[in-house]
């Protein structure tokens, strides 16, 4: 099968983008070099083309039903163009996906809208679709992922970057809060959220009103990459599904993963009755800041000053804002305290690093 | 994109260079494209000795992890330290100043390499 691609495309070739496989989609990994798209986001305002995350649209009387017993948050808090960061999980309360769940403003499509990572639309679709039969569930279900596009726009200038094309609106959204807007006379949902730690928003639009919207904004900030994407959401911590959780090659618990705070066990999830006893699990989530000269990645593992194996690194990079190699991972619990010395075993050799708590920028 | 490939050098599949003439090894321009922005060169020392095509060390970009392999046998007389605070030397000079290491060889072993021109239509 070939790879899906993103309605902008044509756009990436055209600007020069070189180009990755990420979740069965050929998407831009840079534009202009990983290390110059970073700091545009961080220091000015940079546009992703995120459209290979997935969306799934759910309707009808049973639609909040079927969202509360299949994400970890409770969306019965959600107010029309709410949205709320949930996992989802299985019968084991292993995570399977993390995702923002909105409870669509009234002139949006569908009752919920949610998001899951590339590649994951057809099994959350899946999902939903079989547990709606198995409990006879009165609601619709479309994987609308082809239908949409979607960008995020994200750094201290992109709410007034977005805001002079898409009105002031744009600044009364609070965090995790939506709103139907009009950008280069597009109908978007634009959404207060993002995966870097900087202030943006989040734009999702019918796929042939793509090319409009990226215009209108990509012209004057800097397009971004995965490269980029990626870089700036390990500098916050924050979980890359596949990578730092994987339900087959690394299951790990919301708790494990560090995101308790979007688990709500009296909203009755799939998984809760499994979690109800590891809310102090055996290992934890991570930062860690490697203070010899290397850099952290994906599979190795962290020890004690000793030598003592005590936990993998799921992430890392050179932080491109603080030019030092940081890691994510998960350690046991014993030894997961900010401050604590380790080590991470990078070709044989055990390099020393600190339990660092993210994000690692200063606030 | 075209990138430079002085006929002066001698190099591997695996895109690393050797100076026939004074044995300093480095990366080609399309390599260190290819990689991105490197952010870590890991090196031998002085007096290592080095087999033909073994692990010469490790570039490191933000998104990548690449092997580098020694393109002639000898004992490594020279490294670039200026790469310990400068990886990105090897982005802005290939060629140049991001050169890795000096290797004291044995030229037989340069039959075994490839010229600019076999070079060239590889990453064409």
């Amino acid at each position: 099968m070939g790879l899906r691609t993103s309605p902008l495309h044509g756009r990436h070739e055209d600007r020069g983008a070189s180009f990755t496989e990420f979740g069965g989609w050929n998407m831009p990994v840079d534009f202009d070099g990983i290390q110059a798209e970073h700091a545009a986001v961080r220091e000015a305002a940079g546009i992703f083309d995120v459209s290979h995350m997935g969306e799934i649209e759910v309707s009808g009387p049973d639609a909040e039903r079927l969202m509360q017993r299949l994400t970890t948050n409770d969306v019965s808090r959600l107010d029309p163009g709410d949205a709320q960061y949930a996992a989802i999980t299985d019968d084991d309360g292993i995570m399977i996906d993390d995702t923002v769940v909105y409870r669509t403003p009234a002139d949006w499509p569908g009752a919920f809208l949610f998001v899951p990572n590339a590649g994951h639309d057809a099994a959350a679709f899946d999902r939903w679709t079989d547990h709606r039969d198995a409990h006879d569930l009165d609601a619709s279900v479309d994987n609308v992922t082809t239908d949409y596009g979607m960008v995020a726009v994200q750094g201290p200038d992109a709410p007034d970057l977005v805001a002079a094309r898409a009105g002031d609106g744009v600044h009364d959204l609070g965090r995790f809060e939506a709103a139907t807007v009009g950008v280069a006379g597009v109908e978007c949902l634009v959404a207060n959220t993002g995966y870097t730690g900087e202030a943006g928003v989040e734009i999702v639009f019918p796929a042939d009103g793509a090319g409009a919207v990226w215009d209108a904004i990509a012209n004057d900030c800097q397009p971004c990459g995965l490269g980029a994407r990626d870089t700036l959401r390990m500098e916050h911590g924050f979980l890359l599904s596949g990578q730092d959780f994987d339900p087959e090659e690394n299951p790990r618990t919301p708790f494990e993963a560090g995101i308790g705070f979007a688990v709500a066990p009296e909203s009755g999830f799939v998984g809760r009755d499994a979690l109800a006893d590891t809310d102090s699990p055996e290992q934890q989530f991570v930062g860690l800041t490697l203070d010899e000269r290397g850099v952290p990645r994906h599979g190795y593992a962290v020890t004690t000053p000793a030598g003592d194996e005590i936990g993998t690194v799921t992430s890392g990079t050179m932080s491109p804002t603080l030019g030092e190699p940081i890691g994510l991972g998960y350690v046991d619990s014993a030894h997961a305290a900010d401050g604590t010395t380790v080590a991470v075993r990078i070709r044989g050799t055990d390099k020393q690093a600190t339990i660092t708590t993210p994000p690692f920028l200063d606030q | 994109m075209s990138f430079d490939v002085p006929d002066d050098l001698q190099y591997l599949e695996s895109h690393e260079w050797i100076d026939p003439a004074t044995g300093r090894v480095g990366i080609s321009e399309f390599a260190q494209d290819e990689l991105g922005d490197v952010v870590f060169v890991e090196l031998p020392s002085v007096g290592d000795a080095l087999d033909q095509h073994d692990e010469l060390g490790v570039v490191e970009s933000i998104k990548a992890v690449s092997d580098l392999y020694a393109p002639v046998s000898g004992e490594v007389t020279a490294v670039n330290d200026a790469l310990t605070n400068e990886p990105e030397l090897v982005n802005e000079a290939p060629f140049g100043d991001g050169w890795l290491v000096e290797i004291d060889f044995d030229s037989d072993d340069l039959e075994a390499t490839l010229d600019s021109d076999d070079y060239r239509a590889q990453i064409a």
